[in-house]
């Protein structure tokens, strides 16, 4: 056994082993092993080792494509023909009465219909818009809920709820919840990682947080060129064979400092130290694209321009590349064992412009997100993987009349009543539509999924009880699903 | 890795310790209230007071009848193998056959119903008599201590070496490192009150303010931005972290410093910097997103105020109470709601309170130099923003009518015939047939060109700028570097006078030469193409005020091209007109976003996009802003500043359905909760923040004190007497040492609640100076050492793991106070932030090495060396830090900047020491406070003479790890090495 095994195991072993008194602490320790909560004697240091789930589940990995800013899902998944007869017409009072709006006034709202066309695709004739032609191939293979809805109707507030599962601070996120439940396969990198590009979030580092939990289950931010992850380079002349050099000059310092202190903290010290070193070589190696076919670059579209639409929301030029770069990055990791990838592009916000810019950013989007999944499925790696496709809520049916203007609505505002998301492999059953809003596209009518029922039904597919996951912190058992939420059993393959 | 119960198990480990049976309500807590609590009460049975688990049940039956286990049916439902009858319920977690156990003994005799331990009075028990008179017993904590361990036949550890106690009392009073010079002071003096005297002295360091000032910041939740998605700076937060920390050198009794902070703007004649001490509770979140419900998130900022308020003082979760009655503790959603009332009342507001005495005896001399020079500025400046308000309300009313009736799509691009063209340098041209413009002649360093052109008869609303290939180009140009590239870093437009521009745009813009720099003002930065060069590419660029070509002819555009390193001018171009108007071309998209609203729904933020923006096109406005930033930097500044603080408003409170703020109930007036004795109120009436902030520190309460005792003990030992310092509930911890943690309560009151002495009196005991090492014999009795048979070895918190790099290198600034700070910040972590919206502008001076609590913190894109060292995110109150212990530690502390630099200046300093040896010798020494063993110099001398031989045959490297230090290869290897020392656990660990 490695020395520093040994170190852990003998501080683990007394512990469990321990009948001092009264209840005695074996017991203690079986119920911690019991709990998943603690790994087995002897487990190496290892910041993240993997646990088993609750029950068995097909579920290993999870690639959340986070959309953020609220994509419109009357322009990309749910048709609404209804809605394009009434184009231009008043909402009934009945549904405006209780309704809150972000900028819509209800006195001259008016619905909106879609300028796009939908075709039915796949043996399931799941509709698309025309602005999502390679997804649509994959529709035997995806999930699409039309039915989601949310509580929140602020940017924020929203995306705390989805990826929290409530719309407070200070909460983990799912990869936390994941990475904390079952630790992470990866040995030379981190368990939870995230790939941004756009403009920039509503939450910025909120979304990818550890909340109460310790930082080691947080997300960690890579890029997808220059050095990957934050102080990955050695300092400026440092060569590799003096970090070497000097990484064994501190194990030997800190070895002799656990013989005397007698604490496996450092013992882990240590260990953080080589998974470090080792991470120093894995991470480049990752996002080096050299490796990958010409043929798989193409299918994901690395290699494309930009299309000459001007897009202030998507983020700038360049985005086109770096969308699809994430995509494949995000095979790449969970091919290495990585446990969450949280894939953020930012921003669907399209209050206007909305014809023009959806193109643009489903245009951005579409090739690569069907890419991966093709991609996944041929290395079968998809049955392991979950593919989630999903934002903080939905937009109006009604157009956006900012300050009561109705010369010039051109997007469509905030909606929380009623959503579409995506969903492939990790157990999902592909090639169905679950749920179904109103002829406007205004409430859901048949199967309604909150965000806590999502979160239970993810955390289900990963072999985990949403009810038995909890983290006691300040007098209270936390759960991803807060108070609510239950499994869909109709998504399970 | 750290050996960390889950909470939820942590209480049989003590009850196992104390060779008690698991208490009874708490067995009820963790395994029954749920539903037998206070909010649901199934079947009838509630577990919280005796009344209640001795009345009959829907069924009844009893749950319990004393002294008689047959006919209690709460032990025949525990015993029940029958899934209906069985409880707890199958799918929760069962009972521990000691818990059972327990339940039976409480029934058997007699179901007695003790008075939660958190709720009854504090009792100061004389401490108990030890009878070894070799047994070290400094003060009444040793006597506590010693008493428990003697119970377990263990005995305390030795104290640790002096190297040790000064490194530990420095690190825990001040969180920064003794240096070789003070240890070497403290070990030779042999004064019987050596160790006394060197507590007064780190007590009386202006330091101590800043480490014992931070402690309390956490729970402050502390921060430099609004938090949510625009995350605005909030430029006056530092000004309360300077009342903290100059509060707690200055010793304010607790007390004091609990109610200026709760309610200073309460006071009887308030002064300013009472309330700015109510700061405190203006460092809640504020959501400035559009379209966000303003009484929405007044109501949250309510609810955090009320829920830190009960976390901080009475170590009480009352967040679940926001929508239902409690679970578990006892607390109705209602009494949530009269706790809530006390800061419903309250109201935000900002108040001008002094920037600091220097500051203030800066501007009376300077104001006594300017006198009436000053007047006269102001009254002019007056006069000229007057008009330019009124100048701006009629622009904004013209734009508002022009983008109800802008066309849809894109204006029309009309080619421009250009009259002349010429060059400030000797660049000629050449014009095609197409009407574009070739350059021609030797290619100039720097050059701009200045077109004429004449304009259509139309509204012109902006100007395109086409860059061509050309076969006679490099690379086919479009530009005329070697690699076809150019820079164009200002445009200017101009008619009879300046027109502005804005909401620049082009196809394609090499990777940090935005087309965004074209119009920054700035000629070092600006719009370039590569990679993609040998292709057509265009820049656009909107007017914010449009031409009218049929009264103005001709226009003149002069192209900058000032690139720093030379020779990337156009080489070929052709300029187009937009004629029309769309909403894009008559203002950015940021600008509409607002105009868009009513006026009366636009916060100052808002309002500040669309003054800066005509400030910047409207030219009286610009020559107003020009002459206001001349005369501001001429006057001297009042020494004062805005800062944000509570005043009172009352409001009517109601209890909310759910905690939604649009579903009101009952009405409730302020009170507090049931737990402890009621309010008591000035003058018989409403009661309201002042009242409850001396509640809070009132003898009556006994859970302040107590809770503050823990805190002080946890900021000492690491650990805590209660180990869930946030949770003095029923789901709590019980303390390890009930009488002691009442014993510090008492001391603490007794002693005019004064925070030093409660620190003097623990870090004096002998507890407080044992050694930490593990002892084999305790791993197995304790291995959670809950009787402190031991210290603890607690790694530095997130600040502090800076601030000893920076301390032991000689790079940190021994500055206190002031604003926050911007340190080095890797890329691309500002970037993340929403629609990119923030520059971290890196400081050049010795701010760059200030301590790590004055690091701008913004919320939504922290520092990431603070955060990655479990710093708490500031989102919500933290009562407790995590301690974790992750790779990405390890990279920070050996790669990132601010640590090489520490390495880098570490090296410099040893160079003045004779050889290897005695710089191996210093930097132990400055780092771990002790001599290093022979060893550890032998391992370290290793590395150092690796290093210098790589760098002997690597001089380039050596300059690029050494800096531009002289003795370059001494100095990077010196740095390979000494950076090991400071990446070793004990150096970031407080031993």
């Amino acid at each position: 056994m490695h020395p520093l095994d040994h170190a852990i195991h003998l501080t683990r072993r007394d512990f469990f082993t321990s009948a001092a008194s009264g209840l005695g602490l074996l017991g203690l320790g079986a119920m911690l092993q019991q709990d998943g909560l603690l790994a087995a004697p002897g487990a190496s240091a290892d910041p993240l080792p993997p646990r088993p789930p609750h029950f068995p589940a097909k579920a290993k990995n999870c690639i959340f494509i986070f959309m953020e800013g609220a994509p419109s899902q009357l322009d990309l998944f749910d048709p609404k023909p209804k809605l394009n007869e009434l184009n231009g017409q008043p909402l009934p009072d009945s549904l405006l009465e209780k309704v809150r709006f972000a900028f819509i006034k209800k006195e001259t709202a008016r619905l909106m219909g879609s300028k796009r066309e939908f075709t039915k695709h796949g043996q399931c004739g799941m509709d698309f818009s025309d602005l999502l032609p390679h997804l649509a191939k994959r529709a035997d293979d995806l999930l699409m809920v039309r039915s989601m809805h949310t509580d929140q109707f602020n940017h924020h507030p929203a995306q705390l709820l989805m990826q929290c599962g409530r719309a407070t601070f200070g909460l983990p996120t799912i990869g936390s919840w994941l990475t904390y439940g079952l630790g992470s396969a990866a040995r030379d990198l981190p368990g939870y990682v995230v790939l941004a590009n756009g403009r920039g979030t509503s939450g910025g580092a909120t979304l990818w947080q550890s909340g109460f939990l310790p930082s080691v289950y947080a997300g960690v931010p890579f890029r997808n060129q220059g050095e990957p992850v934050l102080n990955l380079k050695n300092p400026d002349g440092l060569p590799p064979e003096l970090q070497r050099a000097g990484l064994d000059a501190l194990a030997e310092l800190n070895y002799t400092h656990l013989a005397r202190a007698q604490d496996p903290e450092i013992a882990s010290r240590i260990a953080s130290y080589e998974l470090a070193f080792r991470m120093q070589s894995a991470a480049p190696e990752l996002i080096d694209l050299s490796q990958e076919k010409p043929a798989t670059l193409e299918a994901y579209g690395v290699t494309r321009e930009d299309p000459p639409i001007k897009a202030d929301r998507a983020g700038g030029p360049g985005q086109y590349q770096a969308f699809a770069k994430n995509c494949l990055l995000a095979r790449r990791l969970v091919e290495r064992g990585v446990r969450f990838v949280n894939v953020i592009h930012a921003s669907w916000d399209h209050h206007s412009n909305l014809d023009k810019e959806l193109p643009f950013n489903a245009g951005m989007a579409d090739q690569p997100i069907a890419a991966l999944i093709a991609d996944l499925k041929e290395r079968g790696l998809l049955d392991e993987t979950l593919v989630v496709w999903g934002s903080e809520f939905g937009r109006t049916p009604l157009g956006e009349n900012r300050n009561g203007n109705t010369a010039n609505v051109t997007g469509r505002d905030h909606h929380p009543y009623a959503f579409t998301m995506l969903m492939a492999g990790g157990g999902i059953k592909g090639g169905q539509v679950y749920g179904e809003t109103d002829e406007i596209g205004w409430n859901v009518v048949r199967d309604p999924v909150h965000v806590n029922d999502f979160h239970a039904t993810l955390l289900h597919l990963f072999g985990l009880d949403h009810l038995k996951l909890t983290h006691r912190f300040q007098g209270r058992d936390f759960r991803l699903t807060d108070v609510a939420g239950n499994v869909v059993k109709a998504w399970l393959a | 890795m750290r050996l960390h119960l889950p909470l939820h198990l942590l209480f049989l480990a003590t009850a196992a310790l104390a060779a008690e049976p698991p208490d009874v309500q708490r067995i009820f807590a963790e395994h029954c209230l749920e539903c037998h609590g206070p909010d649901k009460a199934k079947g009838g049975l509630t577990l919280t007071s005796r009344e209640a688990v001795l009345k009959e049940l829907e069924s009844g039956a009893r749950a319990v009848v004393p002294g008689d286990l047959k006919q209690s049916e709460l032990i025949a439902r525990i015993l029940s193998t029958d899934a209906d009858e069985q409880m707890p319920p199958k799918k929760k977690k069962p009972l521990q056959p000691a818990e059972v156990a327990a339940l039976k003994k409480w029934v058997v005799s007699g179901a007695e119903w003790k008075i939660h331990w958190a709720y009854e009075s504090v009792k100061r028990v004389e401490p108990p008599k030890i009878q070894n008179p070799k047994a070290p017993v400094r003060n009444p904590i040793d006597a506590f201590i010693l008493a428990r361990l003697a119970a377990k036949s263990l005995g305390s550890s030795p104290e640790a070496n002096r190297y040790t106690l000064i490194r530990r009392l420095s690190y825990d009073l001040l969180g920064l490192p003794p240096t070789p010079e003070e240890a070497d002071t403290f070990v030779a003096d042999r004064a019987s009150d050596a160790y006394e005297k060197l507590v007064e002295r780190l007590l009386a360091s202006p330091h101590f303010g800043e480490r014992w000032g931070r402690h309390w910041l956490d729970r402050a939740r502390f921060a430099d931005s609004d938090g949510y998605e625009k995350d605005n700076a909030r430029p006056d937060a530092w000004r309360y972290r300077d009342w903290v920390i100059d509060a707690v050198n200055r010793d304010m009794p607790f007390d004091q410093f609990t109610v200026e902070q709760l309610a200073g703007d309460l006071l009887p004649n308030a002064t300013p910097e009472q309330k700015l001490a109510t700061a405190f509770h203006r460092q809640t979140l504020t959501n400035t997103e559009g379209g966000a419900d303003k009484e929405q998130f007044r109501v949250e900022a309510t609810f955090d105020r009320t829920e830190t308020t009960a976390g901080v003082w009475l170590a009480h979760t009352f967040t679940c109470a926001r929508c239902h009655t409690h679970k578990y503790d006892r607390l109705s959603q209602r009494e949530y709601y009269q706790m809530f009332a006390f800061f419903n009342d309250a109201e935000d507001t900002t108040a001008p309170i002094k920037i600091s005495d220097a500051a203030v005896r800066e501007y009376e001399q300077s104001k006594a130099k300017h006198g009436a020079k000053l007047k006269d500025l102001e009254a002019k400046l007056a006069a000229v923003t007057k008009e330019v308000a009124s100048r701006q309300v009629a622009w904004e009313k013209d734009l508002q009518i022009r983008l109800q009736t802008a066309a849809a799509g894109e204006p029309k691009i009309v080619p421009a015939k250009i009259l002349s063209v010429t060059s400030a340098g000797k660049t000629t041209f050449k014009a095609l047939p197409d009407g574009s413009q070739l350059a021609t002649g030797k290619v100039p360093a720097k050059d701009t060109y200045t077109v004429t052109i004449e304009l259509p008869t139309a509204r012109v609303s902006g100007l395109r700028v086409e860059a061509l290939p050309d076969d006679s180009l490099p690379r086919k140009g479009p530009g005329r570097s070697a690699g076809g590239n150019f820079v164009l870093t200002e445009i200017g437009v101009r008619t009879d006078g300046k027109v502005p521009l804005h909401s620049p745009h082009a196809d394609h813009s090499q990777v940090n030469w935005p087309v965004e720099a074209v119009i920054d003002g700035q000629p070092e930065t600006g719009w370039g193409i590569a990679p993609q060069t040998g292709k057509e590419h265009a820049a656009t660029f909107y007017f914010a005020r449009v031409v009218d070509g049929a009264k103005t002819r001709k226009l003149t555009v002069t192209l900058d091209q000032q690139y720093k390193s030379g020779s990337h001018s156009l080489g070929r171009f052709r300029i187009g007109v937009l004629v029309g108007e769309t909403a894009e071309t008559i203002a950015p998209l940021a600008v509409r976003e607002v105009l868009e609203m009513p006026a009366a729904d636009r916060g100052e933020d808002q309002a500040k996009i669309v003054r800066d923006y005509f400030a910047k096109v409207d030219p009286v406005a610009q020559q107003a802003a020009e002459q206001l930033a001349a005369a501001n930097a001429a006057a001297p500044k009042p020494p004062f500043m805005d800062v944000r603080v509570l005043t009172t408003k009352q409001r009517e409170t109601k209890v909310l359905h759910r905690g939604e703020f649009l579903s009101p109930t009952d009405l409730v007036e302020p009170g507090g909760p049931s737990i402890v004795p009621a309010i008591k109120t000035r003058n018989g009436e409403r009661a309201d923040r002042l009242d409850l902030a001396r509640w809070l520190v009132s003898p009556e309460n006994p859970l302040t004190p107590r809770v503050i005792a823990n805190q002080f003990w946890m900021h000492l030992f690491g650990e805590e007497i209660v180990r869930t310092p946030g949770d003095f509930g029923v789901r709590g911890e019980k303390p390890t040492h009930p009488e002691l943690l009442d014993w510090l309560a008492s001391e603490l009151v007794r002693n005019g609640w004064s925070r030093k002495q409660l620190i003097r009196t623990i870090v004096t005991s002998a507890t407080y100076r044992q050694r930490s090492e593990m002892r084999p014999e305790l791993a197995e009795i304790d291995p959670l050492n809950l009787l402190l048979a031991r210290q603890n070895r607690v790694r530095l918190d997130a600040e502090i793991v800076r601030d000893v790099h920076l301390a032991v290198s000689g790079l940190l600034s021994s500055k206190i106070g002031g604003p926050s700070v911007f340190p080095p910040l890797p890329p691309g972590v500002a970037e993340i932030r929403y629609a990119n919206n923030f520059k971290w502008a890196e400081a050049k001076d010795e701010s760059r090495f200030r301590r790590g609590m004055y690091t701008f913190f913004k919320r939504t894109a922290p520092y990431p060396d603070l955060i990655v060292f479990d710093c708490p995110d500031a989102n919500s109150v933290s009562l407790k830090r995590n301690i974790s212990n992750t790779p990405l530690q390890a990279l920070t502390t050996l790669n990132s900047r601010a640590f090489a630099e520490a390495a880098q200046a570490m090296a410099k300093r040893l160079l003045a020491d004779a050889d290897d040896a005695a710089r191996l010798q210093h930097c132990v020494r400055l780092c771990l406070t002790r001599p290093a063993t022979t060893a550890e110099l032998a391992t370290l001398g290793r590395l150092l003479d690796q290093a210098r031989a790589y760098y002997t045959t690597h001089p380039d490297e050596a300059k690029a790890a050494a800096g531009d230090a002289d003795r370059a290869i001494e100095v990077a290897a010196l740095a390979a090495t000494v950076r090991i020392v400071m990446n070793t656990d004990e150096f970031i660990t407080r031993e």
